[in-house]
């Protein structure tokens, strides 16, 4: 085994080392404030490996060949900021439609419109789950660490992979940005799972056929494999249709693939949860915060604990639910007005008292301050 | 070579599984377009697997679904960004965009120009029946000036654009142009548009009669398809022609042909460069 290296990474770069371990081989992407070191770092690793890097005009554009890509059998991603998520919304209704894996990155900065460019905030967290229209199935995931934006990287290309469908990597400017000590492990210690393609010859493959799994085989463009690609809805075949049986089958084998394994999608950590009396349920940046508050709390006599979600969506409904029993009070800061914090009450359904925490000034919540809303809590 | 009878290529490269009749209206220009590209997809020499086609959304993008080929149909004016990630992940296969005006020049304007000036070597296809069709004839950035729409009740005030001069302009390697009418040189035009190395536009002037014609008083398509066969010059007639000669018509067949430096075989010396300066620790 060789020794792996400690490295001071930023979360950005983290996200490049851990998208190459998980194979990505594609990336097309638009320049913007504060997800551009990814593209960077992209540019210079993919041309090394003889994969494809390409700056495009714009992020429709870039999500547009990622999702080409994706269909002629690459591991694709795109990064971007509030501004290009906006402009990829279109698109990624497409990928959730057509049934495509790609790994789309968003690094959160202050919105909405131009906002805060260079400022962080949490403000896209219900737009990765509703930004799309047309009601869809939604992954996304939410590292609060330099070492969670590589582990949780690998974890959105196996997704996407695995559930034939786009994911959501849902950053932030202070993750992004901030320069920390990881030890990465070693490509070949990296868990890396392929969409499955089919074994049957052309002639048999009925592209959106599928098994228990719901989760139809993937044939790569120009395989021999012809079929049909499209973001009407469709039947097995792949051709649109309106017909109310197959209109039927289809949305509920889209949603059913996705919400049977609920289980499976559930991130979170929790820090010092057994006797606390006091939750904080964080996320990202605002996570990283909370977990100083609890240091800080616990060295006061506080009985406080965390619940940190590294799977915003599917909303991780059951874990949520356990650590909110018997608890005094729960405190969810977030750098928005109560994005997740909806998802909390709506979990809670009256059990406890659920606290916002909430700012959009483009600063971080400090310890200090989550600790003093606690103590006025209780 | 024997050349296949034109049942033969309709039967090999048209979908079986899929059911017909098509969606298109009578008089329609696009079954003409789809015979035509199906003849010349079959003159190139190329096999089935080797072919993808893609296209945006309008009645034009409803095009590929009939043929027996990979076919993606995409998001409105977005097809060329979905083809670029497809032949830059896949370079042996030949791509073909095939797209309405409103679909290329409007919505995709931006993407359409970006793919002439990046010469990836994809086919561009796009078919000018001077309106939308498929949301029911509102103008688009082809649209004539005084003509009727149902989104120019009054007459359309707006100047319009030449596809295959914007893209000339903007880099590509080939451009052409043709008509329904003329489905001949249509034929042998997409052909040297799949056999160029670069990026290849054909712009193809189709007749929408249901949407654009009924609202401008032409008695029927069939008047439309005439009016074609007479605006439509050969490009080497044209240019002899004076100003006031061509009023009211345009040059068909090829208009630009140069040898540009392709995309893919930059990108590839991109790729030996790097690795290259990984090799010897540079970066
Ligand atoms: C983002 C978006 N905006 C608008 C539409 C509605 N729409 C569908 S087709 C079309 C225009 C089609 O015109 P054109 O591209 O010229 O193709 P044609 O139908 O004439 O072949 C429009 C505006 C859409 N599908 N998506
Ligand atoms: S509306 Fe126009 S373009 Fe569309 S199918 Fe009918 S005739 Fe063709």
């Amino acid at each position: 085994m060789i020794k792996r290296q400690a490295r001071l990474l930023q979360g950005n770069e983290a996200i490049v080392h851990g998208a190459l371990a998980a194979g990505c081989n594609f990336f097309a992407g638009y320049p913007i404030t504060p997800s551009s070191e990814i593209m960077e770092l992209m540019s210079r690793e993919l041309p090394v490996r003889g994969d494809v890097f390409i700056q495009m005009e714009d992020e429709i554009a870039s999500l547009g060949a990622c999702i080409g890509a994706g269909l002629a059998g690459r591991k694709a991603m795109t990064a971007t900021s509030g501004p290009g998520f906006s402009l990829m919304q279109e698109n990624f209704g497409y990928a959730c439609m057509a049934e495509t894996p790609v790994v789309v990155v968003n690094v959160m900065r202050a919105g909405p419109s131009t906002g805060m460019p260079t400022n962080v905030a949490q403000g896209d967290v219900q737009q990765a789950r509703w930004g799309t229209h047309g009601d869809h199935p939604c992954i996304a995931l939410c590292p609060s660490t330099v070492a969670e934006c590589y582990e949780l990287t690998v974890v959105a290309f196996n997704h996407a992979e695995r559930f034939r469908t786009p994911v959501v990597l849902l950053s932030d400017e202070m993750v992004a940005h901030t320069r920390e000590k990881v030890v990465l492990p070693h490509p070949e210690d990296v868990e890396v799972i392929d969409r499955r393609r089919p074994t049957v010859p052309p002639d048999w493959y009925v592209p959106y056929k599928t098994d228990g799994s719901l989760i139809p085989r993937l044939a790569d463009l120009g395989e021999g494999y012809r079929y049909h690609v499209t973001g009407l809805t469709h039947d097995e075949r792949g051709f649109p249709t309106r017909r109310l049986d197959e209109v039927q089958q289809f949305y509920t084998r889209l949603f059913a693939k996705i919400s049977r394994q609920f289980h499976y999608l559930e991130n979170v950590k929790d820090y010092y949860l057994d006797d606390c009396e006091l939750l904080i349920i964080a996320y990202g940046c605002s996570a990283r915060s909370a977990r100083a508050a609890v240091r800080l709390g616990r060295e006061r006599g506080l009985k406080v604990g965390l619940l940190q979600l590294l799977s915003l969506w599917p909303f991780p409904r059951r874990p949520v639910s356990e650590a909110l029993n018997g608890k005094i009070a729960v405190l969810v800061p977030e750098l928005n007005l109560g994005q997740l914090r909806r998802e909390v009450l709506r979990v809670n359904d009256g059990r406890t008292a659920v606290i916002g925490l909430n700012k959009l000034d483009g600063t971080m919540i400090t310890p200090e301050e989550i600790l003093t809303r606690l103590r006025v809590i209780k | 070579m024997t050349v296949p009878s034109t049942q033969t290529v309709v039967y090999e490269w048209l979908r079986h599984d899929k059911k017909f009749p098509h969606v298109w209206c009578p008089g329609c220009g696009l079954g003409i377009l789809l015979g035509a590209l199906v003849r010349a997809l079959a003159a190139s020499g190329l096999t089935k697997d080797q072919v993808a086609l893609v296209s945006g959304i309008g009645c034009a993008g409803r095009l590929p679904v009939y043929v027996d080929v990979g076919s993606i149909h995409t998001t409105h004016g977005r097809a060329l960004t979905f083809a670029t990630g497809i032949k830059l992940s896949k370079p042996e296969l030949t791509v073909v965009v095939v797209m309405g005006d409103g679909d290329a020049m409007a919505i995709g304007g931006n993407h359409l120009i970006h793919a002439a000036r990046r010469n990836l070597d994809l086919v561009a296809v796009v078919v000018n029946n001077r309106t939308f069709g498929m949301t029911g004839g509102q103008f688009s950035p082809t649209t004539p000036m005084g003509a009727k729409t149902t989104t120019a009740l009054y007459g359309h005030i707006e100047p319009e654009f030449d596809i295959a001069a914007v893209c000339a302009t903007a880099g590509a390697a080939l451009v052409a142009r043709s008509t329904v009418y003329h489905v001949d040189r249509l034929e042998r035009l997409l052909l040297q548009a799949l056999q160029k190395k670069g990026f290849s536009v054909v712009e193809v002037m189709s007749p929408c009669y249901t949407n654009f014609g009924r609202q401008n008083l032409m008695a029927s398509h069939v008047v439309m398809m005439k009016q074609l066969k007479e605006q439509g010059i050969p490009v080497e007639r044209w240019q002899k022609m004076s100003e006031i000669e061509r009023r009211g018509s345009f040059p068909l067949g090829v208009l630009v042909d140069r040898d540009l430096p392709g995309y893919l075989d930059s990108y590839r010396e991109v790729c030996k460069t790097a690795a290259k300066l990984r090799s010897e620790g540079k970066i």
